[in-house]
């Protein structure tokens, strides 16, 4: 510790030198923070999908609909636990910049089959009794400040509105939370049988099934039983677990991680030559101090350290400082609810950014420093002379 | 002052390779300091100077020989005894003062005593005492660029002095200071010298400022040409 102080004066040496190095640095690691916060809205749903659960589609793609009457014969299949259905819905609030998931639900068997997120019992009670009651996640209620009671009226461009209606009306019965972290609190369920019963068109058909399988061990093969269930048959399915099916989601907009990977070594590739160039200019600079400390008696291993130190000290300052603002920049708000609902900075991206701000210190330290160790003090005093 | 020999320089040779060529700066040296000397290197550029005044302070190696400090072999200890070694025994002062200009006069002069156990008021304490022995109490925390070459210099000597080292080793020290800052700096080394009992050497080619000291060896070839007593 008693060397900070010498270290903190060297950084003070050229203001404009470290204080552009820290800003570089600093530009990269908000990039970071950014980017993975990005990558993780695309791979949240695979990393927090359960692997008990079975997304059942047509075999075609999931816009293809599935009988209502699947639901029971899912449920014979053996090593079935539970079954429920969704349905796509493409609701529209207003305009279509307002977009969040909306669709029908089996209020008594949704959050059986999602126990990550929590309904108060009497928003249940409230839901069960009120017919074209409605549902929503957290991060929806707080974005368009909805509570409950209020009307939200809703057009369909897919499946029309109701006979004599302009738009679909629901009256929100409840708010429910996660507790898991990074699940998506954006959707907006309402009643199936209401919207069966109004729909003008495609009555009696669902999007996909959700399948809770007894035992996760068997979770394949359950899939291929029905698969089997259903094949040469007008509406073949696909049954896949819910990692897979949010994969395939994530793959429709590319490999996210890889791009996240390119991107960001490119980034730290050229923060490494600035900061590089910085340690070295700064050692090249000072090659008679470096040959006082070491007269006065510095020791070699002494000179390393405090030269690394100096690098990682602007590494962090800007690393640090630029991973706590995207962090919390995210944490004050989501700037973009419509495209990516779950926008945050995983605590992983905290720790790998400060792994990666301490080895980009290191690494970028490392030639100067080595350089400053191996200073044979009488050349490096004679300098001056 | 006593007459026990602090620094035994025995028949060195050093030996500098430029390229494919070596150049012998020293050859076959024979030199003895007593405690409490304080002896004037003299000598033409080139004649090998800086190059023994570096061997005595452990900056360098001899190609051949000994050279022994209080009885240690200095030439025989690791890169890590030697550099430990010269935290305890050595001061040096430079020609050109080497101060860290990011830091104030009271920092210079404890940089050293990082390398002690003494703690950051007892450092800071220590330093205090060094720059008020150079007449420096008043400048504590001025900068080197808002110090005069003189004021620079006498930092240089207290951060020097503040281990309390065995021996002073000064290199040209008045060489970047007028006459009337040269003097004050060589009258401050006497007093360093005779009243602390401090063994000094000092190189220097000029003859007003070996006039200072108690003994002056002239250095000429790598050689000595001459120890008038």
């Amino acid at each position: 510790m008693k060397y900070l102080g010498l270290i903190w004066s060297n950084l003070k040496r050229k203001k404009l030198r470290t204080a552009l190095t820290v800003l570089s640095i600093f530009v990269a690691l908000l990039l970071f923070g950014f980017l993975f916060a990005i990558k993780e809205a695309f791979t949240a749903g695979v990393r927090i999908a359960d692997a008990d659960r079975l997304i059942v589609r047509h075999k075609v793609s999931l816009i293809q609909t599935l009988p209502v009457s699947y639901e029971q014969r899912l449920a014979n299949v053996p090593g079935v636990a539970a079954v429920t259905h969704m349905t796509w819905f493409g609701g529209i609030y207003q305009e279509p910049k307002n977009f969040f998931a909306n669709m029908p639900a089996q209020p008594e068997k949704i959050f059986d089959l999602y126990p990550e997120y929590t309904l108060p019992p009497e928003a249940t009670a409230l839901w069960a009794k009120t017919k074209n009651g409605a549902v929503i996640g957290r991060t929806l209620a707080d974005r368009f400040q909805w509570k409950v009671g209020d009307r939200v009226p809703l057009t369909s461009p897919i499946w029309g509105e109701p006979e004599g209606a302009t738009a679909w009306e629901f009256e929100i019965c409840g708010i429910f939370d996660t507790i898991k972290k990074g699940a998506d609190t954006s959707m907006f369920y309402f009643r199936y049988d209401y919207f069966d019963e109004a729909r003008p068109r495609g009555k009696g058909e669902v999007g996909w099934y959700t399948v809770r399988v007894q035992n996760a061990n068997e979770a394949a093969a359950v899939a291929a039983k029905i698969d089997e269930e259903f094949a040469n048959s007008p509406f073949e399915t696909k049954a896949e677990p819910e990692g897979a099916f949010a994969a395939g989601f994530a793959q429709q907009v590319g490999d996210i991680g890889s791009i996240m990977i390119a991107v960001t070594s490119a980034v730290f590739f050229t923060i490494l030559l600035v900061a590089g160039n910085t340690m070295s200019q700064s050692v090249r600079e000072r090659t008679e101090e470096l040959g006082v400390l070491k007269a006065v008696g510095f020791p070699n291993g002494l000179i390393l350290v405090l030269v690394l130190a100096e690098s990682c000290v602007i590494a962090m300052l800007g690393g640090f400082l630029g991973l706590g603002l995207a962090w919390a920049l995210l944490q004050a708000g989501n700037p973009v609810p419509a495209l990516l609902p779950v926008l945050y900075v995983p605590n992983q991206a905290l720790i790998t950014g400060a792994v990666l701000v301490l080895l980009l210190g290191i690494v970028a330290g490392a030639m100067p420093a080595i350089t400053a160790m191996r200073l044979r003090t009488a050349e490096a005093l004679r300098r001056n002379g | 002052m006593s007459n026990a020999a602090l620094v035994q320089v025995q028949n060195v040779t050093k030996t500098f390779h430029r390229g494919s060529e070596d150049v012998p700066v020293l050859s076959g040296l024979d030199l003895m300091v007593n405690q409490g000397e304080f002896l004037a290197l003299m000598g033409p550029s080139g004649s090998g100077k800086s190059t023994l005044l570096n061997l005595i302070g452990g900056l360098d190696r001899p190609t051949q020989g000994s050279v022994s400090i209080g009885g240690d072999r200095i030439d025989q200890l690791s890169d890590r005894e030697l550099a430990a070694w010269r935290a305890r025994h050595v001061g040096f002062v430079f020609q050109f003062y080497n101060l860290m200009p990011v830091l104030n006069a009271q920092r210079n002069v404890e940089l050293p005593l990082l390398l002690t156990s003494l703690n950051k008021s007892e450092r800071r304490q220590h330093a205090e005492t060094a720059l008020n022995v150079v007449g420096l109490s008043h400048r504590l925390k001025h900068y080197p660029r808002t110090l005069s070459g003189g004021e620079q210099q006498r930092v240089g000597i207290a951060r020097a002095i503040v281990t309390d080292p065995t021996i002073l080793l000064c290199d040209e020290p008045t060489g970047d200071l007028d006459r009337k800052s040269g003097d004050d700096i060589l009258t401050l080394l006497q007093t360093l010298n005779k009243e602390q009992g401090k063994t000094i050497i000092m190189v220097t080619h000029d003859p007003h400022a070996s006039a200072r000291a108690s003994r002056i060896v002239h250095l000429d070839k790598g050689q000595l040409s001459a120890q008038p007593a």
